[in-house]
């Protein structure tokens, strides 16, 4: 009987405890709620984007259009109906201006409707899936999306003497596009396509797959995985000799994210991938990027994950001056059409479509300085995202 | 007669658990800013109590209930989407779905040791997982399931931003099914779970039909979870896959162990309790708070779980009697 | 096709080493020990940390791997495990998913999240093939190591078991512990032992496959549910249960995957599913064992 009776009680205090007076609205604070994978598989996400976040604050300065800037960092674990939780706290009891982050797709689309019930702008650092732009007009994209990648290297690939191309893919959102848009061009400009193959998601070995691979003896294998997992591919690839079978290794720069490169090894020299982001991009913009980046975090290397979330600051910042400090609709205003230079190269946020328009570029995975980087030898100028032309 | 009240006496309302209930029903009102939190607190603790059915009260070891809630909750999402917006048909349809799935599952749970079930529950769950990603024309796939508009409930309650009809909502159903159950749990047929549950054979040996009664909890408890992932689904507005996630199962179970087995309360409390735990934990530290959760999970355990309801103990030398 | 079922081999030897001590332990000390893959962790990180930092050579980590898990095991067994041996099931599995959750954080505190990324010496990179077409049979240095060293381990394992008294004492204390005890063995002391055995075993199963499985902060709860297979079809009674479990589940996801990707994920989970459904004790059980 007693063990009920406390907790009544306890069940009571908690709910007191819980009761904390709500945050006075602060008509003189600029508030952005930043949602990241911070725990979890996508953690290294949520890490590059919190670090570059944090980035242009300290090289811009903490106030906006005369208002002080707040960052609030909340961890949603990859799980969206947390995250969904969280954006509506941050909406309702934060009263943010403005939603980022947003680590995979179905955080970001589950989030959507919020944003738009509250009319707050949402802009996508991270996830990568074509359709997250369609479904709010509240969403603003400055990360990529595959089709984007995987198109232009469907481009480059024929005109390389690489004909037939076997795709390997992760079975989800942003891999299944991949894997559509890349097969799709490919066919286009005259190639073959003989296997589509998907990984589950917690497979811990690609050798069943890559074997098939090599059994089919494609000009190339074409890769997307998620960030983190294109070492094990790399290492899996070069063990079974597929290298020396004759089989290229090409992909999306997911497969040579800058965050590893380095670890992986000579056996990652030459291959191929395309991507908007390298951290050996020569632009004085991207030299200055990656230097105070690394100065600020222990010498890690930034990523195409901390270049979203450095540009989307950037677009948020941007759009706070345009709005006077603002949020709601004058805040979303002010973001469509920006132009600007970003450590990745030039880009836009496409006024109609909100989504980013960048260059793609070509790169080669080089040692300069006993390190590994991906070095750009050709560039596809501002592409726009093919998935939505459909 | 004595004898006669105390075991009637179980079985009613007393009157703090009025008090308790009144205010949990007042609290989306009363401290609208955490409608939200307490909208989850009440799902996950339904779906506790529905795994306190057959865990607590008859013994099986489940590591994949959330099998059940995923179910129900595509199932409820589904129903919005293509054929009507109704929470309430969403939520009858839910629980059939998921009951029917464990009614199935059922037969496979009744033999075997601990782990052994432990395994083809997880499997089970593992499975609809793959299933779910593999049918993506149907349920969306890793995005998850879009699209999931609700109408207003009993035609007049909308569900807003600030979540408090969804809270409402949540914790009216909480408070029916554990009514229902409270009837169920107390009633003769509650004590044949209680009688496999300590000791199988001696069971058997009285008559006691333990194949049948396994397979009805089970169904029951599947239907109940399929009701929580219903809510969920409907207060959210979408479903994904994570429903079939192995921490759902995980951390429910946490909850359950935590707030104590073989009470219904010990669902609720236990999901309150971490789930606020989990909340204040995660504000403090976003990147590390796991580490404390760790913490306290393996203190709470060296101390002695039921030390955490009893606070005149914490102060007391030796060990505490086992509660069962 | 012998090449497919090359690699089923040795992921499944692989599988093995990991969960051979968790096995052992559950059938020993009937204790659910969910943070098993915790050391296997630790194994896996102390490798990769003394090849990186210390540059010491890849076949010198693998002892340290063993070793260094051991001795936290030892230590963790004789602080924070005894105490809760009679405690119920659900008290083990509360405490264990604590342990995992601080180790987790603990490991992403202090070295970081991203993926580990090995360097095998050179020696270990290559790749021997013969045959051709169909019945070719490629196989990766790597994994003919992995599969060397775990039948290595495995003989020594049983041979232990079966040959000297330790193993005596240790089959006696599972078979039935109070009897054991009456007989005069020290109990405590052979759960000791077995558990950082077991321990050790995990973390060098870690090292080897930093490798193959990949490294980072999240291993112990991605490849809980592949340990908790092979117990569980294997049987906590013997070492060739888990063995031949391993064997049978690492051959049919690597088959599986390979032969109908559609259905890879299904294929093992299906599976395990219908043993156990089957035969619930397990698929290998001995006469009168738990």
């Amino acid at each position: 009987m007693k063990r009920r009776q406390f907790s009544t009680a306890a069940v009571a205090a908690a709910a007191a405890a819980i009761a904390a007076p709500a945050a006075l609205a602060q008509d003189n604070v600029f508030k952005i709620g930043l949602i990241l994978p911070m725990t979890g598989q996508q953690a290294t996400t949520g890490r590059q984007i919190e670090a570059a976040a944090r980035l242009y604050m300290a090289q811009h300065g903490d106030t906006v259009a005369g208002k002080k800037v707040q960052l609030i960092v909340k961890d949603d674990t990859s799980l969206p109906d947390v995250t969904r939780r969280i954006a509506q706290e941050l909406v309702v009891n934060d009263k943010v201006n403005v939603l980022a982050g947003f680590g995979i797709t179905p955080s970001a689309l589950a989030v959507a409707p919020i944003a738009t019930q509250s009319k707050t702008p949402m802009v996508v650092m991270a996830a990568a899936t074509s359709s997250i732009t369609l479904a709010s007009p509240y969403v603003v994209r400055t990360s990529f999306t595959l089709p984007q990648a995987s198109v232009a290297l469907a481009d480059w690939a024929p005109k390389n003497g690489i004909k037939t191309v076997v795709t390997l893919v992760s079975d989800y959102g942003p891999g299944l596009d991949a894997e559509k848009f890349f097969k799709d061009r490919l066919l286009f400009n005259g190639g073959q396509v003989p296997e589509t193959l998907r990984v589950p998601m917690r497979s811990p070995d690609f050798a069943p797959f890559l074997q098939k691979v090599r059994d089919i003896k494609p000009d190339a294998l074409f890769v997307f995985v998620p960030s983190g997992a294109g070492a094990a591919v790399m290492k899996q690839f070069l063990e079974r000799g597929m290298d020396k079978a004759g089989i290229k290794l090409i992909g999306t720069g997911d497969v040579t994210d800058d965050d590893q490169l380095n670890d992986m090894g000579d056996g990652a020299l030459g291959v191929v991938t395309s991507h908007h982001y390298s951290a050996f991009h020569p632009s004085a913009a991207n030299k200055k990027f990656v230097a105070e980046f690394s100065k600020a975090n222990k010498g890690l290397r930034p990523n195409f994950m901390a270049a979203g979330g450095y540009d989307g600051m950037r677009v948020i910042y941007e759009a706070a001056k345009a709005s006077k400090g603002q949020g709601g609709d004058a805040l979303l205003a002010g973001m469509k059409g920006q132009i600007f230079e970003s450590p990745r190269g030039p880009m836009f946020i496409d006024a109609q479509t909100r989504d980013v328009v960048h260059n793609i570029y070509l790169r080669k995975v080089e040692k300069k300085d006993g390190q590994l980087w991906n070095v750009e030898f050709d560039v596809i100028k501002d592409v726009k995202d093919p998935g939505k032309a459909r | 007669m004595k004898a006669q009240d105390a075991l009637l006496g179980a079985s009613r309302m007393k009157a703090w658990e009025l008090a308790l209930w009144l205010a949990l029903l007042a609290s989306p009102l009363a401290l609208p800013t955490h409608a939200l939190i307490i909208n989850e607190i009440a799902i996950v603790a339904l779906f506790a109590i529905s795994l306190d059915l057959i865990l607590g009260y008859s013994g099986i070891v489940s590591l994949g209930h959330a099998a059940f809630f995923g179910l129900g909750g595509y199932a409820a999402g589904l129903l919005a989407k293509h054929i009507s917006p109704d929470p309430l048909t969403g939520l009858l349809l839910a629980a059939v779905v998921s009951a029917l799935a464990g009614a199935l599952m059922s037969l496979t749970v009744l033999r075997g040791n601990d782990l052994t079930r432990l395994m083809v529950t997880l499997g089970f769950a593992l499975i609809l997982y793959e299933l779910a990603n593999k049918l993506d024309w149907l349920t969306g796939g890793a995005d998850g399931l879009q699209g999931v508009t609700m109408g207003p409930l009993l035609g007049r309650f909308e569900f807003d931003l600030f979540g408090r009809t969804a809270a409402l909502y949540s914790l009216t159903v909480l408070l029916l099914v554990f009514l229902v159950l409270r009837r169920v749990v107390h009633s003769p047929y509650g004590a044949t779970l209680m009688a496999i549950r300590d000791n199988r054979l001696r069971a058997m040996s009285i008559g006691i039909p333990v194949a049948s009664r396994l397979a009805s909890v089970y169904t029951l408890a599947a239907g109940i979870a399929g009701m929580a992932g219903a809510l969920l689904t409907q207060t959210t507005g979408f479903a994904s896959l994570d429903l079939f996630d192995i921490h759902r199962s995980a951390d429910v179970m946490l909850m359950l162990v935590i707030g104590g087995t073989g009470w219904l309360y010990g669902g609720i409390f236990g999901a309150a309790v971490f789930k606020v735990m989990q909340d204040v934990l995660s504000n403090i530290t976003p990147q590390y708070w796991t580490f404390w959760l760790g913490l306290f999970l393996v203190v709470l355990v060296m101390v002695g779980r039921e030390r955490l309801v009893r606070p005149r103990s914490w102060f007391a030398r030796g060990k505490t009697q086992e509660a069962r | 096709m012998l090449t497919i079922l090359f690699d089923g081999i040795a992921y499944g030897m692989l599988l093995f080493i990991l969960a051979v001590g968790l096995s052992v332990t559950m059938g020993l000390m009937n204790f659910i020990n969910l943070a098993h893959g915790a050391f296997a962790m630790v194994g896996g990180y102390i490798t990769v940390l003394l090849m990186q930092r210390l540059g010491l050579p890849f076949l010198l980590c693998l002892p340290a791997a063993f070793l260094g898990a051991a001795l936290i095991g030892a230590l963790l067994e004789r602080t924070l495990y005894r105490p809760l041996y009679h405690r119920p099931h659900l008290d083990q599995v509360l405490f264990s998913i604590g342990l995992v959750f601080m180790a987790i954080a603990s490991v992403d505190y202090f070295i970081g999240s991203t993926q580990q990324i090995l360097q095998l010496p050179d020696w270990l990179k290559g790749r021997t093939e013969l045959g051709s077409g169909a019945w070719q049979l490629g196989m990766g240095h790597y994994r003919l190591f992995i599969i060397a060293v775990c039948l290595a381990l495995t003989v020594v394992l049983q041979f232990i078991l079966s040959r000297t008294r330790f193993g005596s004492r240790l089959r006696a204390s599972v078979d039935d512990q109070r009897v054991a005890a009456g007989l005069g063995i020290n109990v405590n002391q052979v759960f000791l032992s077995t558990f950082a055995v077991g321990s050790g075993l995990a973390g060098l199963g870690g090292a080897l496959g930093a490798e193959v499985l990949g490294l980072d902060p999240n291993f112990p709860l991605k490849f809980m549910v592949y340990f908790l297979i092979v117990v569980a079809v294997g049987g906590t009674s013997s070492i060739s249960g888990p063995l031949l479990a391993a064997l049978l589940l690492g051959i049919a996801d690597v088959a599986g995957k390979y032969y109908i990707p559609k259905l890879g994920a299904f294929i093992v989970y299906t599976l395990m599913i219908v043993i156990l459904v089957w035969r619930p004790q397990g698929l290998f059980v001995r006469q009168g064992g738990k």
